[in-house]
């Protein structure tokens, strides 16, 4: 196994991927900068000096202290705390990781129906295809933020506040992800209707492959660069749509904070002066998200796909 | 055409009635009417009656005639919350919006238009880069940080003390970073001008005017580097066609061949995505009226939504398909209309 494993990474070394990785300095710095926030969401535990969840951790006492370097500040609370007494710096890290978490979640949801719906309606075509991309036509014309909205409120007034906080998480990973599968449906059936005109479809489908065979198994890895490209910035897309939920009351409880319900508990206290509450978990939600569009362009630059224009 | 026509107005009806599907849909499924109208004292028997008399007791499809023919005449039932009917409530919120829209719609007309212009004209210059630069950021920077930001700068305004205040420069730009604030961030003001109807205006007077700056600012930011990355894209490919470089030949002036010639033909793809982006918009002035504590019809719906007040919601909804139906079906037509290259009928290529 070992000279598979060193003859693959040697492959990469000497691919055209890592050699322009390599030579663009925007896409160093902001793989790096992803690499570490990543990092330090997925083992907040280890860095984080509180445990936001944990109340018996939390003093009332110390609610709305400004980060360091103001006056006031306490060297205990690099970034301050908020409205409730929680440490910034560990409610940041929390909600860093739930976010990921969504947008990852979301994205793989709505990888797999766009994967499935695209290869469908492009392979199949006829019927299948226009009705498949008919919807995918309405639901983009509505945007996909207005329809993860209506689907978010309709979920908020059939479940009730407290069910809703609950399974939060789930909900907003199943609404993003049915709410923007059009974007990588609409990709994967572009290159699809590219690939099925190539002579080794004809040939599998001479040897009498069965279609689900040469849907999955031939044309699916040959389309897999621009679901690639397009993912990655449906991460991004998919983070501020979680945001944008969690803003308008529609998303993380304030129990179990994202960057976008840190933003929002934190915007009723901006009148008050205490802007670290909402404007630095803001920086970090803006950094993450610049972070994964910048690598998002880079990676259509270099890999060129047959991306859907629009 | 008159095939194209009946074909996306035929459309435009089957989608329609879609949305009449999940609306009612959904106001079957979220609430009970008996429950709103009567209280606990009222025994199963009786219940029962009024469940008969009010048609609740018939089949779905016979409900959803029932539904969809009051619909079409303009009845959608009464708000729980305003006890009025829910398009007369709408009807009241609607104007905050539209105003918001088209404050934000004319920022970003002049300002996308030049911009792009010039940054496709001059792409090597370092504000065309610039401009290109803060677009990219912006576009990764949500409508409510923004607003958020705005606020904080404009209207509770900032003192900056990092740089030392005994020297001259320190002193100036503690000055220039420092703001006053003092902008309203909330509501639309008292000063407003009855125009017609269900019409109050803020575009008349100053307190109006001073109350619509940030939101218009906030919500024209979300989509304002999207129109400049499109113009700029547009007319980039429109310069390299023969046409132009056939009037460069001819020697006309550069004025006259960017402004008139090519620019001519940039506007006709960024108009039909322009009205594409309608629904775009509807979903950013839910954001924007939540942080200005805007009265639009977005601020209404969200409230709606804490208050359980299942008509309202459903009358949005479809108030809201059918804006988003007339307006693509629009843009369809149009773009048919002036681009004769468009298949006039059967799919899509």
């Amino acid at each position: 196994m070992t000279t598979a494993t060193l003859s693959r990474w040697n492959r990469f070394r000497e691919s055209f991927l890592w050699y322009s990785f390599k030579r663009d300095k925007v896409a160093i710095v902001s793989s790096i900068v992803l690499l570490l926030m990543v990092f330090a969401a997925v083992f907040a535990p280890l860095f984080a000096p509180t445990d936001p969840y944990d109340l018996a951790q939390i003093d009332i006492m110390n609610s709305e202290l400004p980060p360091v370097g103001m006056p006031g500040a306490d060297s205990a609370f690099p970034l301050g705390t908020d409205a409730q007494g929680r440490d910034m710096l560990s409610t940041i890290l929390y909600g860093t990781r739930v976010s990921l978490l969504i947008g990852f979640g979301a994205v793989v949801l709505q990888a797999a129906l766009g994967i499935l719906f695209g290869l469908l309606a492009g392979y199949l075509g006829g019927r299948v295809d226009s009705i498949l991309m008919r919807i995918a036509d309405v639901q983009l014309s509505f945007s996909t933020l207005m329809v993860a909205i209506i689907v978010g409120a309709v979920f908020k007034a059939s479940f009730g506040n407290l069910m809703f906080g609950e399974i939060a998480i789930y909900m907003l990973i199943f609404i993003i992800g049915v709410a923007e599968w059009p974007q990588i449906a609409r990709t994967v059936r572009a290159s699809v209707l590219a690939e099925k005109k190539k002579e080794y479809v004809d040939a599998a489908k001479v040897m009498g492959f069965r279609t689900n065979r040469i849907m999955f198994r031939h044309i699916l890895p040959n389309t897999l660069s621009p679901i690639f490209v397009i993912a990655t910035v449906q991460i991004a897309n998919a983070i501020i749509s979680e945001a944008a939920l969690s803003f308008l009351g529609l998303g993380m409880p304030e129990t179990q904070p994202s960057l976008g319900s840190l933003i929002k508990s934190g915007f009723d206290y901006i009148q008050s002066g205490s802007w670290w509450i909402t404007l630095i978990p803001g920086l970090v939600l803006v950094v993450l998200v610049l972070v994964i569009n910048l690598l998002g362009d880079w990676l259509r630059d270099v890999m060129n796909p047959r991306l859907y224009k629009g | 055409m008159l095939a194209f026509l009946v074909q996306r107005i035929s459309q435009a009806v089957l989608v329609m009635f879609v949305i009449s599907v999940i609306a009612f849909a959904i106001q079957d499924g979220l609430g009970d009417p008996l429950q709103e109208m009567v209280g606990m004292s009222v025994s199963m028997e009786e219940r029962e009656a009024l469940r008969e008399e009010l048609g609740l007791n018939d089949s779905m499809v016979v409900q959803y005639l029932r539904f969809a023919g009051k619909a079409l005449q303009g009845d959608l039932g009464n708000s729980y919350f305003y006890g009025k009917p829910t398009l007369e409530v709408i009807a009241e919120h609607l104007p905050a919006t539209l105003e918001l829209v088209i404050g934000a719609s004319l920022i970003i007309m002049f300002l996308s238009v030049p911009i792009g212009v010039y940054a496709a004209i001059r792409p090597q210059a370092w504000l065309a880069k610039f401009f290109m630069g803060v677009s990219t950021v912006g576009i990764s920077i949500p409508v409510f940080l923004t607003a958020i930001v705005l606020i904080q700068i404009y209207s509770i305004g900032i003192t900056i003390e990092w740089f030392p205040e005994d020297t001259g420069w320190g002193q100036w730009l503690n000055g220039a970073l420092t703001t006053e604030g003092g902008l309203p961030s909330y509501g639309r003001g008292d000063e407003l001008t009855h125009l017609f109807g269900t019409w109050y205006s803020g575009f008349f007077s100053t307190d109006g005017l001073m109350h619509l700056v940030l939101p218009c600012v906030s919500l024209a930011s979300i989509m304002l580097p999207l129109f400049i990355r499109l113009i700029r894209a547009e007319m980039m490919e429109v310069l390299q066609s023969d046409y132009i470089r056939y009037a460069r030949a001819k020697g006309l002036s550069a004025v006259r061949i960017n402004f008139l010639h090519a620019l001519k033909n940039t506007m006709l793809p960024v108009i039909t995505v322009g009205g594409v982006q309608v629904g775009v918009m509807v979903a950013y002035t839910i954001l924007t009226e939540t942080v200005f504590q805007w009265p639009g019809v977005g601020l209404m719906f969200l409230e709606a939504i804490t208050r359980s007040d299942i008509p309202l919601i459903v009358a949005y909804l479809m108030v809201v398909g059918l804006i988003f139906v007339i307006t693509n079906t629009l843009v369809d037509l149009v773009y048919g209309l002036v681009n004769p290259t468009v298949k006039l009928t059967g799919k899509k290529a």
